[in-house]
């Protein structure tokens, strides 16, 4: 549905895209993931006919981006970050505003506009202002707005960014219905929670994609195990092996730890150092790996490869700063 | 426990015919980091306005470091950060006179400004990126240089509204570590998220609904006490077909996609899961595995929310 060959979009002196290859099947829900400034929202600007690549093609549906624009964006709904509802009109008012820009036919608008409203959960609140919405209730009008022409292909920048949990969820249950109508949808998010619901993941770091899968796939290929524990000293437990061989990560959350090891014997030699420093830590255990695990564990691996361009991201970032506070 | 940092009683605010905040009460203890967590709209950020003297509460009183939120919020706002969710930076200047601005507004003494940035912008990971034009900063470089302004004048308590919307999942680790050093220093910090696992990070929550506090407690707490629903996690594919199957045979009183799982939640689940399978193998829907977990705080999170509107109605 989406073919992307050998895509670089430069930006003075910034390469956004680094020579992009990659294929999205019709009825896949492709999630794009990667740390930010890694190209994301320039790839789905570049596919929406936003922007031309600097080199490089793409096409979806077998059409040109470049050479056939107008027919490219008949095919596809590209909801950016910020979708520029009128914050002055009413729910009512931006779907028929919407309408006019897509050119929808007169004759179905009513019929088609009633049906969104229905799907987007909008109908009691037709009449409300757009600025009265809560965040949750703008993207799901973004969305139907989105959906005014029928698009083949739908294209999200980060659609969830700010929504709280329960309206996230209400916004993925629209996305499934849309899924099985059979649009082909690709999402860029950074809640790894949803990337795990795509069909394929595909992770963007400097502009190149260093790993494309089943995200479950990502998941069980881990090179890497994983281990939880507990401690009321949790803060303490993290520093005093996060410099150990073998650890590949290592984390806190309240008083869980949370490490990546590169073999299970590593337990052992853990639990003596934590010993040794007098931290009494709770039941260390392996548990089933998270995406999240992966994404950590790719992009610190890529880390350590030589490149020729500067980093986006500070060498700070895979390990917290350690200077003494 | 520490002493208190901050207690509101009965806070109040209404606008026109609106009641944003509920009589809320809470307290916050020194070096503590307190989570609020709710939807959209449900008086997060009036409450944290209110807290910094930048919205005068209908009614209610309160204190930050002991000084009286309505009376001495100019003392409140010397010693306090705050980072809210859009976070004004100047996208035109660089990150050091961005700091050295926002360093000045808070009263950080001229010959002191420099120090203090070279020892924060290593906290936060920006180091080298003095004369980097904000604009060209990625949106989770652009959090932690907000958060480095706050921080600034070494603020005693910290108020964080939504730091991390939008920020991946590394950046988003980076300012949890920094959030949990300060809070080892004692900087208290008061946290809204919609991140439920960040929320895990959290010493204590409470979960605001419709201007009312719900429930309080440790994400421990939350899970055992504020639950009273069992959570079924189910590995089955294709999983769209099989949300929609369980919301249609009404097995549950809720079904929602789970990260590659489905969560169904409800009582009595044990007896449910032999139907459940019936129901999916029907539809040639095969099940990897279904097993009853402890809720996370997601479930929690959305269980309590449902069972307040069930009240109401």
């Amino acid at each position: 549905m989406i073919s992307i060959t050998n895509l670089t979009k430069q930006f003075d002196s910034t390469i956004a895209i680094n020579n992009l290859s990659l294929t999205i099947q019709p009825g896949e829900v492709f999630g794009l993931i990667g740390p930010d400034g890694a190209g994301k929202t320039t790839t789905l600007r570049v596919i929406s006919t936003a922007m031309n690549p600097t080199t490089g093609h793409v096409s979806v549906g077998g059409v040109d981006t470049v050479s056939e624009p107008e027919a490219v964006k008949k095919m596809i709904g590209y909801m950016p970050q910020r979708f520029a509802l009128y914050p002055d009109l009413t729910v009512l008012e931006n779907l028929n505003f919407f309408a006019d820009v897509f050119g929808s036919p007169r004759a179905q608008r009513a019929e088609l506009i009633h049906r969104l409203l229905g799907f987007a959960r909008l109908t009691e609140f037709q009449t409300r202002l757009a600025r009265n919405l809560s965040g949750g209730m703008q993207k799901k009008l973004a969305l139907a707005a989105t959906l005014m022409h029928r698009p083949r292909v739908l294209l999200l920048d980060e659609p969830t960014t700010g929504v709280d949990p329960v309206s996230r969820r209400e916004f993925w249950d629209l996305l499934t219905e849309v899924h099985l109508q059979g649009v082909t949808i690709v999402i860029s998010t950074p809640y790894l929670d949803e990337a795990e619901r795509c069909t394929r993941v595909g992770l963007l770091y400097r502009g190149k994609l260093i790993a494309c899968d089943d995200p479950r796939k990502l998941r069980e290929d881990l090179d890497a195990i994983v281990l939880e524990a507990h401690s009321e000293q949790a803060l303490a437990a993290r520093h005093a092996v996060e410099h150990q061989d073998g650890v590949l990560s290592v984390s806190a959350h309240g008083n869980l730890i949370r490490l990546l090891v590169d073999r299970m014997e590593r337990m052992a030699q853990l639990e003596s150092v934590w010993q040794a420093c007098g931290i009494v830590v709770e039941q260390p255990r392996e548990v089933k790996a998270r995406l999240e695990d992966a994404f950590v564990l790719m992009l610190t691996e890529d880390r350590r490869r030589p490149t020729e361009n500067r980093s986006e991201v500070p060498s700070s970032v895979i390990r917290s700063p350690s200077i003494e506070i | 426990m520490n002493a208190l940092a901050l207690s509101v009683q009965s806070l109040t605010k209404h606008f026109d015919h609106f009641v944003a905040v509920d009589n809320v009460s809470f307290a916050v203890h020194r070096g503590e980091i307190y989570g609020l967590l709710g939807p959209n709209g449900a008086g997060k950020t009036t409450t944290i306005r209110m807290l910094l003297g930048l919205l005068a509460p209908t009614s209610g009183s309160g204190n930050v470091l002991g000084f009286d939120i309505v009376a001495q919020a100019e003392e409140i706002r010397k010693r306090v950060g705050y980072v809210s969710q859009k976070f004004s930076l100047y996208p035109d200047l660089t990150v050091r006179e961005n700091f050295d601005f926002y360093g000045g507004v808070y009263g950080v003494p001229r010959e002191k400004i420099a120090e203090r940035r070279a020892y924060v912008l290593q906290r936060v990971g920006l180091v080298g990126e003095d004369e980097t034009r904000v604009a060209s900063l990625a949106g989770g470089l652009r959090q932690r240089l907000a958060l480095a302004c706050a921080l600034a004048h070494e603020p005693e308590f910290l108020f964080l509204d939504e730091p991390t919307a939008g920020v991946d999942p590394i950046s988003r680790r980076v300012l949890w570590d920094l959030i949990y050093d300060l809070a080892e220093r004692g900087t208290s910090i008061l946290v809204t998220t919609h991140y439920m696992d960040e929320a895990e990070n959290c010493h204590r929550l409470a979960f605001i609904y419709r201007g009312n506090i719900v429930a309080e407690g440790t994400p421990q707490a939350m899970k055992f006490k504020e639950m009273q629903d069992q959570v079924l996690e189910i590995d089955c594919e294709p999983i769209d077909a099989a949300l929609i199957a369980l919301r249609e045979s009404k097995l549950f009183d809720e079904v929602a996609l789970y990260g590659s799982f489905i969560h169904a939640i409800g009582r009595g689940l044990e007896e449910k899961v032999a139907t459940m399978r019936t129901t999916l193998a029907a539809k040639g829907i095969a099940v990897q595995s279904a097993e009853i977990i402890v809720p996370s705080l997601e479930d929690v999170f959305i269980a309590r929310l449902r069972n307040v509107d069930l009240n109401d109605q």
